[in-house]
């Protein structure tokens, strides 16, 4: 059967909501149509190019297909499978050269990406246990159960130097060493899947494209560290990644890979999976503790460190989800393979949710060390739309955004810290010329004052006070002094607060204070937004000599705010005084008429603050 | 209720730590959780009211009003900010009559936010009774309501 051949559609959360599940029906029933055999259809997670959705591959001819709808389906099953051409109307196309690129392996997204965590990701039917089996799942875990001791397991860990991939990159066999080292008649492992950073998806597009390789890391860490029970902490925000996990367990416990005896070891392992109810703070490892117990999620104060007194007051581990998926690999691979990638203090690679202002969304995965230009520009394939970059935001609401100075740095742990940013468990969005740092500093203080869980007073209280201020700089009502103030109070929310939310809350304000401080002052002293974003700053009107007189805006306008007409040939206009900024007229005007600027005046304060210094 | 709330307990033992999976499960069977509810599973679980208030009240998923039919959300997510997710919520406000977290007179549309779903690279995205609709402008938001409500108003007619 060499001809065989499978057709493997995406059906990630991403792919689906572009309509893949009718593109998968079409192309099943196309080639059922066709009479066509030797041809397997197969569904997968995640291929990580979500923007290109609904997503297609040929195997083995490794063609790529982007955004096909449920009418591509009949020209690929006849032209591609009957009459042997490729569609290259559906290839994917370059957002520079335009040239049609046929094999995914061919695409700058994936050529540049190094692909261990998400090896499997887009290859294999994450509801079919023997998909896994096949491409190599299980095969660490046996291993561990027959052949190794709990304290080899750990060493192992330990040589390879692997960090945690929640974001704080605590190494993780140190962790899982405190946790051995205790005595106790239960421990429980929990894989944080708690993904509450906006702007990430990372852990949830594992999950569901590869619940087993997760499975089995718990099974490994549970084995390691001596816990019998396992939680898989769920955001209930992904109800397609806690059903496939669900599939999964269920698979795993019929085979005897969880359960009582697991592999037919002495070992015995088995998970639950917990679902979230929409707390950001519980990503926060205590916090998450609480939560599973059934109380309010609120952190609680360190030491007992949970490693000790963790989950009904037993010792507990709590790994991401990406660090699990991680550990099966090392063992298979050797811990030396996973140290020679990477950088020496931070080994192995990084995945990202690369999105924001970038002509290629999705999620990628790169060796530790990748300079940020690289994954923005070569992987990322630059700003959209011809626009400047301005800065990319890494470690969501806990990080910061970094200029284009940065864009040289290798990522990692220690050189993102160090530009005050932090790697985060791996959002990275990026920023053109028309986003505004005032505002974005702004929408993170607004997340994570609604997200602070209230418990400490420097955190409650001072992102309140600091969002006030933001929002005042934002609609007008900045003053000089604001700017001080609002450093001030970043320090003690730093300083005051218990748990990670707090004390990294005011990363986004410091960082863009430092690098964006010119559009903080021209908020301020001019009234005037550089990237056209603060509403209250706003002008819009008409450049007459591009109106062609269709009178889109005036249809489109909320406000009625626009006169003008085609017939009389009045010249369309802008009414100030009834505008709301909403910008609709930009969005719909055709031929690019409607201008916005933010024309600015000069304060009081302004004049004051320059004479005195 | 009362014997709604009996067969969902019936799947739990009640003790303390399932607090957090018993407000799911009747806030799935009844769409909110109504003040008795909550006191029956505080009785249940052998807990105070006032501990299960807490919890339930900590957490954004739980609420205490019922829904509309159709159940709009539109995703504060970075990414989706940085792509435009005001404008598109100020449009679906405008077009819905209604503002975040309120629901139609009819009822038949609620409105809420939420901080991300995850769609990042499809930014920005609405979910709309958990569909996922992204690449959106004002314009395609239109579209979507506009198809969901023709939809729903045939389903309603055809019920009767």
């Amino acid at each position: 059967m060499g001809n065989k051949k499978t057709i493997i559609v995406c059906q990630g959360t991403g792919c689906v909501s572009s309509g893949s599940i009718p593109t998968y029906d079409a192309l099943e029933a196309e080639v059922k149509n066709a009479g066509l055999t030797g041809i397997e259809m197969k569904l997968t997670g995640c291929h990580g190019f979500c923007q290109r959705g609904p997503i297609v591959i040929i195997e083995p001819d490794g063609i790529f297909y982007s955004e096909v709808q449920e009418k591509d389906c009949a020209e690929i099953v006849e032209s591609h499978f009957i009459n042997g051409l490729p569609v290259e109307r559906l290839f994917y196309r370059d957002p520079v050269t335009d040239e049609p690129i046929a094999r995914y392996e061919d695409i700058p997204f994936y050529a540049n990406q190094e692909r261990i965590v998400l090896a499997r990701c887009g290859h294999i039917n994450p509801e079919v246990i023997q998909d896994s089996i096949d491409s190599g799942v299980y095969k660490a875990a046996p291993k561990v159960l027959e052949g190794m001791s709990s304290g080899e397991v750990i060493e192992e860990i330990k040589k390879a130097g692997l960090r945690g991939r929640g974001g704080a990159g605590f190494p993780t066999a140190v962790k899982w060493g405190f946790c051995a080292g205790v005595e106790a008649d239960q421990k429980f492992i929990i894989c944080n899947a708690d993904e509450g950073d906006p702007g990430a998806f990372m852990d949830r597009s594992i999950l569901e494209a590869t619940p087993h390789q997760v499975i089995e890391g718990m099974i490994i860490a549970g084995y390691a560290i001596g816990a019998t029970r396992g939680y898989i902490y769920a955001r209930a925000e992904y109800p397609l990644a806690i059903k496939r996990l669900g599939i999964a367990i269920e698979q795993a416990r019929e085979r005897g890979f969880l359960g009582e005896r697991v592999f037919g070891s002495t070992f015995s392992f088995d998970i639950t999976i917990f679902h979230g109810a929409g707390a950001f703070v519980c990503g926060e490892e205590t916090a998450l503790i609480g939560s599973i117990e059934g109380g309010r999620g609120m952190p609680r104060t360190r030491p007992p460190f949970p490693a000790v007194k963790g989950l009904w007051g037993k010792p507990t581990i709590i790994n991401n989800v990406k660090s699990l998926a991680t550990v099966p690999e090392i063992i298979n691979r050797g811990a030396d393979w996973f140290a020679g990638i990477g950088t020496e203090k931070s080994p192995g690679t990084a995945v990202f949710a690369l999105t924001g202002k970038v002509a290629n969304c999705g999620l990628i995965e790169v060796p530790m060390g990748t300079p940020l230009r690289k994954i923005i520009f070569d992987i990322g394939g630059g700003i959209i739309d011809g626009g400047t970059f301005k800065a990319v935001q890494t470690g969501g609401p806990s990080g910061g955004c970094l200029p284009e100075d940065f864009l040289d740095i290798p990522v990692d742990f220690e050189n993102l810290a160090k530009a005050g940013s932090i790697m985060g468990s791996g959002g990275m969005v990026v920023m053109d010329e028309t986003t505004c740092m005032v505002d974005i500093a702004r929408y993170f203080l607004d997340f994570t004052r609604k997200e602070s869980c209230g418990k400490c007073v420097p955190c409650r209280m001072g992102t309140k006070h600091m969002l006030e201020i933001l929002e005042n700089i934002c609609e007008g009502r900045g003053k000089p002094e604001d700017l001080s103030k609002l450093m001030e109070l970043a320090e003690a929310i730093k300083e005051g607060s218990l748990c990670g939310l707090g004390q990294t809350a005011p990363n986004p304000v410091i960082t863009t204070m430092k690098y964006f401080r010119h559009e903080y002052e021209a908020h301020v002293y001019e009234n005037r937004c550089p990237a056209l974003k603060c509403k209250s700053m706003l002008q819009y009107h008409v450049d007459q000599e591009a109106c062609k007189l269709c009178g889109t805006c005036k249809k489109n306008c909320p406000a009625e705010a626009i006169t003008g007409d085609k017939k009389e040939e009045i010249p369309f206009e802008i009414h100030v005084d009834k505008c709301i900024q909403c910008g609709m007229c930009v969005t719909v005007c055709p031929f690019d008429a409607v201008v916005k600027t933010s024309p600015g005046i000069v304060k009081e304060e302004k004049k004051a603050a320059g004479a005195g210094g | 209720m009362e014997e709604q709330l009996s067969a969902t307990f019936s799947e739990f033992r009640g003790t303390a730590d399932e607090i957090i999976p018993l407000l799911q499960k009747t806030q799935e069977e009844l769409g909110f959780l109504p003040e008795e509810a909550m006191r029956r599973i505080g009785e249940f679980a052998g807990v105070p009211f006032s501990k299960i208030y807490g919890v339930a009240t900590f957490y954004t998923m739980f609420r205490f009003t019922p829904l509309g039919k159709n159940h709009v959300c539109v995703c504060r997510g970075t990414a989706c900010h940085v792509r435009g997710a005001d404008q598109i919520l100020e449009h679906v406000e405008r077009e819905l009559g209604i503002e975040e977290n309120e629901t139609t007179e009819d009822g038949d549309f609620s409105l809420e936010t939420v901080a991300c779903i995850g769609c990042c690279a499809l930014a920005p995205c609405i979910t709309v009774n958990s569909d996922v609709h992204g690449r959106l402008t004002p314009k395609k938001a239109s579209r979507v309501l506009k198809k969901v409500r023709s939809a729903f108003e045939k389903e309603e007619a055809d019920g009767e």
